[in-house]
Parts: C-alpha cells; structure tokens; sequence
C-alpha cells in the first residue's frame, strides 16, 4: 500500500488504515474463507452465465448421458463433465451453481427477515421496558427452549395444513424464509435489547428527548447505528446456520419444491444412488455445502473477535 | 430454595400451558378434524353428530381445557393417516428414539469431557492442534450429511455396518430394546455417532475453554505451590470447577439431540417418534404433531427443572445466596 493512498481521506483509505482490515489482513484463514465465500456467491449470482447448461430445461438433458462420471468421457457421446452426472445426465456443476443460487438466496432472505424482526423487538423492548419488555422477553424464553429446526419444521407443517397442494409449491420458498427467520430472531432481540438499554440513557439520547425528537426517530437515527457491532456478528454466523437449516430441512423434504432444487434436495436426490456406487452426485454438492458454511463460520468467528475489544 | 423451586415450576407450568395452546390450535384450526376421521361417504348428520359428540360446538376455551385435560392423561386422539391413537404409536416408537439419545448423548459427554481436558492440557501438541481444527469441521458439517459420509464409508465401502433401521430388537414389557442383539448394537453405532458429533465438538470447545480459564487462576497456583501432583491439581481441583457450565450445555443438549434425531432417524430410517413427526408434517397428520409437540416440550421443561435444581447440588456458593437474600 503506498503513502498517498492513506493519506487522502476517503471512505475507502479509511477502510484500508483502519484496525478490522489490519486484523483481517493478519488472519490467513480469515482471507481465505472471505475469497471462499465471495467466490461462491458471484458464482451462484452469475450461474446462468457460466453455468455448461441449464440443468432444469428438460431439453438440455441427453439421457444417454445418465451417470457419466467426473472428468471421464461419457460411452456415448463422448462428452467431458468435470463433477459428472447424475440419472438424468444433468450436469451436476451446473446443478451445484443453481442449487447454491437457491441456497445463499434463502440464507440471505432468512437472515435479513430474523434481524429485522429481532431488531425491531428488540429497539421496542429495550426502549420501552414494563410489560411490552416482559412479553416480548418472555416469548423469546419460550421460544429459545426449542430449537430452530423444530420450530422450523412446525411452521412448514402449519404451512402445508394450511395452503392448497396446489399452491405449495410456489409459495414453498417465501414460507422457508419466514419460517428460517422466525426461528432465529431471538438471538438479534436480546442482543439489540441490552444494548437498547445501555443506549438509552446516555445523553445524546436524553438530548435528543428533550428537544422533541420523537421515539421512533430516536430510535431509528440515534440508537440503532450504536447497537450494530453484535448484530453484524450474529448475522454473519446465522447466515451459516440458516444455509446448514435450510439444506436440512430440504434434505427431510420439507423445504423448496423439487423443481427449485437447493444443494440440501440435490443431496436428498443423491443419497440414493450411493448404494450403487454413483457417489459424485451428493458428495460435490455435500463439499460445497460444507466449504460455505465453514467459510462463512470461520468469517463470523473473526468478526466477534475483531469486533470485541476484550480480545485485543 | 423451596420458594425458588415454586417459582420455577410456575414457569414450567406456563411454558406447558402455551405449548399446549399452540398443538391446540394446530389441532381445532388446521383442516377441518371432523373431515379427516371421517370417510366421504359420510352425511352431513353423521358428521353433525360426531362435532356435537366431540364436542367441537362448545365455546372454545371449553374446549381448550379439554384438550389439556385430556392431554394430562396423554390423550390425543386418532392419527389421521395411521387410525389408530396417538398415543399408542408414540410410546411404541419411543424407546428407538430414547435408546439412541441416551447411547449418543452419554458418548458425547464422555468423549467430549476427556477431549477437552486433553486439549486443554496439551495446548500447543500437534494432536491438540488436529482435535481443534477436526472441531471446526465438525460444528460446520450438517448433521445428514456426517451421516450419508459414515453410511458410504461403513455400509457401502467397507460393508461392515448395516445402513438403516434398527436391527433385531428384543421386548422387555412395553419397551422394545436393540441394545442386546449383535444386529441391534451393529445399527446402533452410525446412528449415535451421527447425532452425538456435534454434541461432542461442542461439549469438547467448552470443556476446553472453561479448562484454561481455571487453570489460570490463583488458586490453581496455590495447590500447585503446595506440590501437589499434576493428577490431583488437574482433575479434583481444575475439573471440577469446569463442570457447571458443561451441566448447563449438556443438559440443554438433551433437549437438542431429541430435536435433532428427527434428521438422524431421517438418514438411517431409524423407526423413532423423529421419523414418525417428520412423515407427520408431510401428511399433515395433525394430533401427531400436535402430541409430539406436547411430548417435547415436557422433555424439555423436565431436563431444565433438573439443571436448575443440580446448580444447587453442584454450587454452594448458589445455596448461600438464595438463603441470604432471604429467598
């Protein structure tokens, strides 16, 4: 990095100097699973671009061309597929990219729903206190006895009782997200709540009380960007646990529809076909699920280090 | 102690109460009940007939309060899709269920009690090293998938260990037990290790954190100072004191390792109440959920009844300052 660079005060020198990019710049794993994951998501972004063919357009798939192993060519056609396919001669490269479009897209969509919701509650109950805090917390109590998945799972049941068979499978992936989020807000709520009390009483919002800004207001421009810090770190580690929950509860078979397939229904598919030898069809889409949710782990575990001036 | 005991059974009570509201909704608005026990040919009298006989015209919070009588004395009707009470396919499918968190549950604190303390110990062996970067992995890996890896090494490879159900299982009573046939034990080590990994990676992180933090303080110092054997200050000093945050994770993880057999019992086709649930949701089989609900929750609020009361057992300092606030 050179000296006119630093000195000029732009957002971006700002960025480079300051002490999270040294302590990110230090940690090789950290830079490693950051390019991990920012490789997979524009990959999964880009996936109809580089994508060999378009694994869900029946017309694309030559069924002569049915369990080709990867890297050899297949007996018939002759045709090289770098991670092979599976029983329909999709291409299961293809398929990984648009399965962790699927994927990253309920991770996301879950996460931003569970801090929305969280933070929310959280700015309410921590600002506000008496009894609207005592509800609030009490069904977070409730609700952190149980885990995610089980609440998850409740949600889809409800979901299924409720919807016409007609309709479930388009609106599968909205009750996903919901259903992902509600079970993962608490952590955002109390989190947002302690510190919405810390906040609360230091001057600048008493100053800003007393020349008659209102609550949401104070709130929304005063309060929250000083309750950020944790909330990043919570989202970062809970867009790992809401990829691994969704890939879970697709994997049961609850979660999107068979024609939108995450990389947990293309393990589903594939476990089958491990009794007869055709391992590359779960065992590819199974390392890319792994290497996101280590990546995105390792990145979260960073964060709350960086982030905590207790560890310094 | 005893007012906070009180208290504290009133929260369980309340935590049961809302469950139970919820697995009532479910099972009043989810579908119409009377359409799913009866067939089609039925006539709108018959069906009239069996609402009024259920009791399905009273008030509703009539009706609440049968629903939680009735499930005090573990009723809850007819599985739609089964026809046959909830509550004999439960207890038939609980002992799979049971067998397999206890086996997993008790290899995940074992192992991961003595991991951590290794870990601790030996910080910066080459070993330690390896547990501690093998743990990472292991938090991140979904749970199907350790168990689709074990199914291809064991089963398909190697075909030493059958790949699903439960084996032969002997009946002692009501309880059905694979624990004494060579099959039933054989169908039994994939499935625990499965369910117990992430237990024991978590069980082990924290045996290992909280180990450091103690050996660190002074009184450690002390007893060293005083020449007692490495053994002794290691394991009746240090690991003691390390043991009542693991009593706190490790019985919250009862909980979870009952929640999470459902993804297990999914993976080896174990005949549990997970497997039972998870098909239930797909058949929206409601009075199972609505059971299986009610059944966890009991759990549950059982195993942190426990928790809170062996804090009392565990720490003195605790009982001290209950009674010294006069509580």
């Amino acid at each position: 990095m050179n000296d006119t660079v630093v000195h000029r005060d732009s957002l971006f020198a700002r960025a480079l100097d300051s002490d999270l990019f040294h302590s990110f710049i230090r940690s090789p794993v950290t830079v490693i699973s950051a390019l991990l994951t920012v490789i997979m998501i524009t990959a999964a972004m880009l996936a109809p671009v580089i994508s060999p063919q378009n694994p869900f357009d029946p017309a694309t798939l030559n069924l002569m061309e049915g369990f080709t192993p990867p890297m050899q060519p297949n007996e018939f056609t002759g045709n090289v597929y770098w991670l092979g396919t599976d029983a329909q001669g999709r291409d299961i490269f293809s398929a990984i990219l648009y399965g962790s479009r699927v994927s990253l897209l309920v991770g996301f969509a879950a996460v931003g729903f569970a801090a929305l919701l969280g933070i929310t509650l959280g700015l309410i109950s921590g600002y506000l206190g008496g009894w609207v805090d005592a509800l609030i917390m009490r069904i977070a109590d409730v609700q952190l006895s149980f885990p995610a998945i089980l609440i998850a799972l409740l949600i889809f049941g409800v979901f299924k009782g409720v919807v016409p068979p007609a309709m479930q499978d388009q609106v599968a992936i909205y009750v996903l997200i919901v259903a992902i989020g509600l079970s993962d807000w608490v952590q955002y709520a109390r989190t947002v709540r302690s510190s919405t009390m810390a906040e609360k009483n230091k001057e600048y919002v008493q100053a800003a009380r007393v020349i008659g800004v209102p609550a949401p207001l104070i709130l929304l421009r005063h309060i929250l960007p000083n309750v950020m810090g944790p909330v990043l770190v919570i989202a970062t580690i809970g867009l790992a646990l809401a990829i691994i929950l969704e890939s879970t509860l697709s994997f049961l078979g609850v979660g999107v529809p068979p024609t939108q397939p995450s990389l947990g229904t293309l393990i589903r598919v594939g476990q089958d076909f491990l009794f007869s030898g055709e391992w590359w069809i779960v065992f590819f889409p199974g390392a890319t699920l792994l290497i996101l949710a280590l990546s995105v782990n390792l990145l979260g575990d960073w964060l709350r280090d960086a982030l905590n001036p207790r560890l310094r | 102690m005893l007012a906070f005991i009180i208290r504290r059974l009133l929260q369980s009570v309340l935590v049961m109460l809302t469950v139970a509201l919820v697995s009532f909704g479910l099972f009043r608005y989810i579908g119409d009940p009377i359409q799913n026990m009866v067939g089609q040919e039925a006539t709108v009298a018959d069906r009239e007939q069996l609402r009024q006989s259920l009791g399905l015209n009273d008030p509703v919070p009539i009706q609440f309060a049968r629903f939680v009588a009735n499930a005090a004395r573990g009723e809850f009707g007819i599985s739609y899709r089964m026809a046959r009470p909830v509550t004999d396919v439960i207890m038939e499918r609980l002992p799979a269920t049971l067998e397999l968190a206890i086996i997993s549950g008790t290899g995940a604190l074992v192992f991961g009690i003595a991991l951590g303390v290794y870990t601790a110990l030996r910080r910066d062996g080459w070993l330690s090293h390896a547990i501690m970067s093998l743990s990472l992995i292991g938090v991140s890996l979904p749970t199907f998938l350790i168990g689709i890896l074990l199914i291809y090494l064991f089963a398909v490879e190697l075909q030493v260990l059958p790949a699903f159900g439960r084996g032969e299982t002997v009946r002692i009573g009501w309880w059905t037990t694979g624990l004494l046939t060579e099959s039933g034990l054989k169908s039994l080590i994939m499935p625990a290790i499965t369910l117990g990994l992430y237990q024991l990676t978590l069980i082990m992180r924290l045996v290992r954190a909280e180990m450091l933090e103690v050996l660190r303080t002074d009184y450690i110092k002390f007893a060293r100072a005083r020449g007692l054997s490495n053994r002794a200050v290691h394991f009746s000093h240090a690991l003691k004191n390390t043991l009542l945050p693991v009593i706190t994770i490790a019985g919250l993880q009862i909980g979870s390792i009952i929640a999470f057999a459902i993804i297990t019992e999914t993976v080896f086709q174990w005949p549990g109440v997970g497997l039972l649930f998870i098909t239930a949701v797909q058949f929206v089989d409601i009075p199972i959920m609505a059971a299986y609900l009610v059944l966890i929750a009991l759990i549950f609020v059982v195993i942190n009844m426990i928790v809170d009361l062996l804090y009392f057992a565990v720490d003195p300092r605790l009982r001290v300052q209950r009674s010294g606030r006069g509580q």
